[in-house]
């Protein structure tokens, strides 16, 4: 890793579900922005963030087709976020953890996403300046 | 480096993940070698107690075999050198003065908080 500051994120809340999740990607921008090396781990329903099987739908109710409505999908916006650390020169490492993607079948991540453990949260955080905890509520 | 976990979100999907998920997860980072402490506040309070029973779910044919052990997952813990504390004043305004605790958890007033919280580089609230 490189010598800027480094932190890590824990999430838990699935996508679609609650405002913390958006916050979270909100705070990892600015991280992203300022070249902050950027570690996350995905626990729980967090894992589906950057599931690759997302999909975008259209919306009646607005009036709009697929393309018109250009519906928010997170697996977006980890891929995103991964571009804009790394362009920042930061690095970006996303981990979900394994045994929750297996009981959810959500084994399907956008690219640059790995697979862990509890493990790997505690060397992020032992590696890092600083950890915020956005747990489930 | 050692974290202080603070569990108050109690019974999330206990019955489904047969165990608290981040008292699993404290389990887990403990056997990788981490340094690590817990403090139950809120209703978090009660995994503590000994005597509670999750057993005996049915959905028609469907029976759970392994029902969530709160309490003995917390003696596990402390089993493993991680102190667990209970906030004193958030167990007797559930009732559980008089519950028999996991042997070992530490009771402590909510004023000590902030004192135990200056203990710890890093401080995880779930």
């Amino acid at each position: 890793m490189s010598k800027s500051t480094t932190l890590t994120f824990a999430l838990m809340d699935a996508p679609f579900e609650n405002a913390r999740t958006t916050t979270a990607m909100r705070l990892i921008d600015i991280a992203a922005r300022r070249g902050y090396n950027v570690n996350v781990f995905a626990y729980e329903g967090a894992v589906y963030l950057p599931f690759a099987r997302q999909a975008a739908h259209p919306n009646a109710v607005h009036g709009h087709d697929v393309d018109e409505e250009n519906h928010p999908l997170p697996k977006d916006w980890v891929s995103a976020l991964m571009r804009a650390t790394r362009q920042n020169g930061g690095e970006f490492n996303w981990i979900n953890c394994g045994l929750c993607v297996d009981e959810r079948g959500a084994d399907e991540a956008v690219e640059g996403v790995r697979r862990g453990t509890p493990a790997d949260f505690w060397k992020f955080a032992v590696e890092s300046d600083n950890t915020l905890v956005i747990a489930t509520q | 480096m050692k974290a202080l976990q603070i569990i108050k979100t109690a019974y999330r999907a206990t019955i489904e993940e047969q165990d608290d998920t981040i008292v699993w997860f404290t389990h887990a980072m403990k056997g990788a070698g981490a340094e690590l402490d817990v403090l139950l506040k809120g209703n978090a309070v009660n995994y503590a107690v000994t005597a509670q029973n999750a057993a005996g779910l049915e959905f028609g044919d469907w029976q759970q075999t392994q029902p969530p052990r709160l309490a003995r997952d917390i003696g596990g813990l402390i089993g493993k050198d991680v102190s667990v504390y209970a906030v004193d004043e958030d167990v007797a305004e559930r009732g559980l003065d008089g519950a028999e605790l996991v042997d070992g958890v530490k009771r402590i007033p909510r004023a000590d908080i902030a004192a135990l919280v200056g203990d710890y580089d890093q401080v995880w609230q779930w």
